[in-house]
């Protein structure tokens, strides 16, 4: 059974049909492409898997459960973490506690011990600490620890994005366009951190990117996306020689 | 192990911080003992332990949370009413005053914290703007109810009734809360140590609770709901508690301040009273605890002062200008310079420690 299952995929907003008839299927483990030119229904698809929009028609399921209608905490409890186009940061908070947070319901304490720092507090605390800097050291990011997270560097606080998403320990992530905005040295060490990270935390990935040097280098299968319907799926190398994907992107 | 030790840092700050509000208290008993402290001086203490509660729980949800409320004055206002009954049916069962008014705290912060469960469930749907106009809406609302609020005490029980005075009280009965007129001859069992006591809690919970799961949570709503609600925390769930939590201690400093007069009335906990405890907050600073608590004891003393310096003319025009000052001061560069320096000296100091 495939881990990620998405069929008959719709959402429309009044009478625009935003995403329609989309299927797909994401085997545990593999890391693959959603691409599609600007305004084609890739984040709304994201929005839809993550609980922000409900769809309104199609089914999406993850290891044979109803994402359906959950509430999008609800759906990273299941096993869905994803990070953002346009940075989401907890700004005002340090790069340490950022990452905390995505252990909120892994290592958990009651609210009379968060009240009084009394019983487990100091232990489940620096527990959580422990598990956040070892994220933190993956991404380079242990030294800026108490950094406020507004405050990294642009291409930082995207991979801060991913170290929290990870933190939730998730099955399946999304990653919304996590190159955008770098420059090619900056792309290039987010691929490798992105294959170290599949490996090392055993998580399938679907990644939304515009970048098709990262798409082709790191993915092995892709989903093309136009107007909101499916256009081609397959390897890169075959979908990106597919003359109606050339169309798509480059105009007639 | 850096963290560990800031785990450290922290507590020792904190302690530090919590011995100077016990110097202060010991200060201000000395100096009330020796006669240095004017009349006023000191039937203001207990209104500024008080003031202090209200500004640091609305801290909790205006700095915290980040969201506008204009209605903490109706939670408050539920605690001074709760505490008015209970010391009242306590008064023969419960001989001493402190454990009395500390039973009526406790029953307070509960009624407030229902009260702002129901004020809070549907409340916390809206943001911004739309949250503050309605929470003006329900400390009114609040406000009209307890006006007409009838509670009497007699050989049967408590009596209670809403609109008119729908009940006969037995001889040697006791009207409690006469509707607009409000409570009379309270038993004045409020002290300024009951206050510093009550300061001290209040600050111990509330700062503990920043520096936790559950105040990180709260924190992580208030930078960015959507991406709190992408990492499985319920921003409905967070925005509540620290809403709830904030209503209790108002509650509990609305009994605080009701046991110090003789007489309350309704129209006391007013749109005034929420916007003045504002205005301690945002002068303290959002989201800094220990600015609240010296901007409201501040604030408060202030026209006082100036009145016994002789400027009682001219001392509602200098707390304006005060206030104007303050908040210049607050966006200025000025102050950011300073806190640069200061940040900078820090960051010395850390990585002097390092090496």
């Amino acid at each position: 059974m495939a881990l990620l299952e998405v069929r008959d995929l719709g959402i429309s907003f009044g009478g625009l049909r935003a995403v329609d008839e989309v299927n797909i299927q994401i085997e545990k483990g593999a890391l693959v492409g959603l691409i599609g030119p600007n305004g084609a229904g890739k984040t709304t698809v994201f929005n839809m898997l993550t609980g922000v929009y409900r769809p309104t028609d199609g089914a999406i399921r993850l290891d044979g459960e109803n994402v359906v209608g959950k509430k999008p905490y609800e759906i990273n409890k299941m096993g869905i973490a994803r990070t953002f186009q346009n940075i989401r940061l907890f700004g005002r908070l340090s790069v340490l506690d950022n990452v905390m947070l995505g252990f909120h319901n892994d290592v958990t304490y009651s609210l009379p011990t968060s009240l009084s720092h009394l019983g487990s507090y100091r232990k489940k605390e620096k527990q959580m600490q422990a598990k956040a800097m070892e994220i933190l050291k993956v991404f380079d990011l242990d030294g800026q620890c108490d950094y406020k997270a507004a405050n990294l560097p642009y291409g930082k606080q995207r991979k801060l994005e991913i170290a929290r998403a990870l933190a939730t320990e998730p099955k399946l992530l999304l990653l919304d366009e996590p190159a955008a905005g770098m420059n090619p040295n900056e792309t290039a060490e987010l691929m490798q951190t992105i294959e170290v990270v599949r490996k090392q935390f055993d998580v399938t990935v679907l990644l939304i990117e515009h970048d098709m040097k990262l798409v082709s280098g790191i993915c092995e299968y892709l989903y093309v996306l136009n107007f909101g319907r499916l256009l081609a799926e397959g390897t890169p190398s075959a979908v990106l020689s597919d003359p109606e994907v050339i169309t798509a992107y480059l105009g007639d | 192990m850096s963290m560990i030790k800031n785990l450290w840092k922290k507590r020792r700050d904190s302690v530090i911080a919590f011995g100077i509000v016990i110097v202060a208290y010991i200060a201000i008993q000395i100096m009330s003992m020796t006669g240095s402290l004017s009349y006023s001086m000191k039937g203001m203490l207990v209104p500024i332990c008080a003031y202090i509660v209200m500004a640091v729980s609305l801290n909790l949800t205006v700095g915290i949370l980040g969201e506008l409320s204009l209605g903490h004055a109706g939670f408050m206002s539920v605690g001074a009413f709760t505490g008015i009954v209970v010391t009242t049916l306590l008064a023969n069962i419960v001989p001493w005053d402190g454990l009395r008014l500390a039973i009526a705290m406790v029953v307070a912060a509960a009624a407030a914290a229902v009260v702002g469960v129901i004020v809070g469930v549907p409340v916390l749907r809206l943001s911004g703007d739309y949250l503050a106009i309605v929470t003006l809406a329900a400390c009114e609302i609040i406000k009209s109810l307890v006006n007409v609020l009838y509670v009497g005490l007699d050989g049967k029980g408590l009596h209670i009734s809403l609109i008119e005075q729908s009940f006969a009280l037995e001889e040697g009965g006791k009207m409690i809360i006469n509707g607009p007129i409000g409570v009379s001859g309270i038993d004045k069992i409020s002290t300024f140590t009951a206050g510093c006591v009550l300061i001290l809690v209040t600050l111990f919970v509330i700062l503990n609770l920043i520096n936790s799961r559950h105040g990180r949570a709260i924190m992580a709503v208030r930078d960015n709901k959507i991406a709190a609600d992408s990492i499985g925390i319920s921003t409905t769930r967070y925005k509540l508690l620290a809403f709830v939590i904030s209503a209790a201690f108002a509650g509990m400093a609305g009994t605080l301040y009701a046991m110090n007069y003789s007489t309350v009335t309704a129209a006391k906990f007013d749109f005034n009273l929420s916007i003045l405890v504002l205005v301690f907050v945002v002068l303290g600073g959002l989201g800094n605890i220990w600015g609240s608590v010296i901007a409201a004891a501040l604030l408060t003393v202030l026209p006082e002062l100036l009145r016994a310096l002789n400027f009682s003319d001219y001392r509602m025009l200098i707390y304006a200008i005060l206030l104007i000052a303050l908040m210049l001061f607050n966006n200025s560069a000025l102050k950011q310079r300073l806190l640069e320096r200061k940040r900078a000296q820090k960051s010395a100091k850390t990585e002097g420690e390092v090496a």
